[in-house]
């Protein structure tokens, strides 16, 4: 096998077990269970599997939960969060932009048509707007005013195999999560181009952000790059160093 | 009069400590949780926190989730269908909690195998109240859409959160007064633990002869 050209996506699922193992190692040294049993819980690879095997069956249920019928609850005006908070991985002094007119969104996978797409080619697509809660994995939310075109139209367009399992984003900040289909083609999942009556601030996302009011603030990338229609397990920025894949709200 | 079957049934000793080991990793991971977006002006110190860090506690707190209600949905079904929430478990009315709980504080109150008093059937009945508003509030800052109703039914998802930080803080108080009372009256433990008391005081069964 020629080394320089390993293919990330299929060593990817060993490279999830192996980074979530890490994940829940760390997880153990600390803690007070390790306490009550009185033994070191860290070296205890049984408890890793369980954990693991736990997450999964987390991820299966909230799949079952989810409907794709159902709506987030969507909020008036004066109820959105001001100002709405920046978060990502890094400070917001270290936000990466990039220029609107040069911009691409790269498409691939399981599409008839590969093709990159321009911000104006979006704009002449259907545009929805949703005032909805963002819910933050660390347990805060902020109610905010999106608007863009409904992934489910864009993956249409684009001739996506719509029984694919998942659909992955790739951003230019290094950032990257994936979701599965059902929530894909939700209707309230959007490309979001606007915040308010304005193009994407730059601590939003510009000039592209997914906005999924029914997954967790983890699920909702920003600084879109690229998408991905796939049947290979993708997995995510957080989600490889533990977080639950599916994270729905 | 107690009769001679094993008690606690067998049912309820499972299940009881399955439901306490996740309790405890509930708790420790919900602290994870909770430091890492306080709602009050203090975080739990990082040696009672379980996890590591967000990731972990989540891994945890969703793992002890599912044992937890696992146990629970074993031990309410046999509480009800078994009759032990009825015969067992009914509060028995102010009058009686008023004089179990002032034989209490003269540390007088018995514990006849099988028969539980006013004061544990007030504190019983209280935490399970709790404990299921937990776990209500729980799903409904989980899934506030797939259970929208559930969070409006809490007041919102930000009230929701309080409220499950709340009965936290309720069980938490529980098991203080709990543990204390079950160290001050091992034969209750060893009773939970092996199913039938170390010893059982006639004096005791004479004592408590009228409440059943």
């Amino acid at each position: 096998m020629n080394r320089n050209r390993l293919d990330r996506s299929a060593i990817a699922p060993e490279l999830r077990r192996v980074e979530r193992r890490l994940m829940l190692k760390s997880a153990l040294s600390l803690g007070g269970l390790s306490m009550l049993s009185g033994c070191a819980l860290d070296d205890e690879p049984s408890v890793e599997r369980a954990l693991s095997a736990m997450s999964r069956f987390t991820d299966w249920m909230q799949a079952l939960l989810f409907s794709r019928q159902r709506l987030a609850r969507e909020f008036d005006a004066s109820q959105i969060t001001r100002p709405f908070p920046f978060n990502a991985y890094y400070d917001e002094s270290e936000i990466r932009t990039v220029d609107p007119a040069g911009w691409r969104l790269e498409v691939g996978g399981l599409v008839s048509d590969k093709r990159a797409w321009s911000l104006a080619q979006f704009r002449a697509l259907p545009q929805k707007r949703q005032i909805t809660r963002h819910i933050c994995v660390e347990g805060w939310s902020a109610i905010g005013d999106w608007s863009g075109v409904p992934l489910s139209i864009f993956l249409q367009k684009v001739g996506a195999d719509l029984r694919a399992k998942y659909v992955n984003f790739r951003c230019f900040d290094d950032y990257s999560t994936s979701i599965d289909m059902a929530t894909a083609l939700h209707p309230q999942t959007i490309l979001a181009l606007d915040y308010g009556d304005h193009a994407l601030p730059p601590a939003y996302g510009a000039p592209m952000k997914v906005r999924i009011p029914t997954k967790l603030g983890y699920k909702n990338p920003k600084y879109l790059a690229s998408i991905e229609v796939t049947n290979r397990f993708p997995g995510g920025y957080w989600e490889d160093q533990g977080y639950d894949w599916f994270g729905g709200s | 009069m107690p009769s001679s079957r094993r008690t606690p049934s067998p049912v309820i000793r499972i299940t009881h400590w399955i439901g306490a080991l996740a309790m405890l990793a509930l708790i420790g991971s919900g602290w994870q949780i909770y430091n890492a977006s306080p709602i009050l002006p203090f975080e739990f110190p990082a040696w009672a926190t379980l996890g590591g860090w967000l990731g972990g506690g989540i891994a945890w707190h969703f793992a002890a989730m599912w044992v937890l209600m696992a146990a629970g949905i074993v031990y309410l079904a046999y509480g009800v269908l078994s009759g032990h929430f009825l015969r067992d478990l009914r509060p028995t009315g102010p009058r009686a909690v008023g004089r179990d709980l002032a034989l209490a504080l003269r540390f007088r109150l018995s514990h006849a195998a099988g028969h539980y008093n006013a004061v544990q059937r007030l504190l019983y009945t209280g935490v399970l109240t709790v404990a299921l508003l937990t776990v209500a509030s729980g799903l409904s800052i989980w899934k506030p859409v797939q259970l929208g109703w559930l969070t409006w039914l809490f007041g919102g998802y930000d009230v929701a959160r309080r409220i499950h930080f709340a009965m936290m803080t309720l069980i938490v108080a529980f098991l203080a007064l709990h543990i204390a009372l079950a160290l001050l009256v091992p034969s209750t433990l060893f009773g939970m633990v092996f199913g039938r008391r170390a010893s059982a005081s006639p004096k005791t069964d004479v004592q408590e002869g009228t409440a059943r």
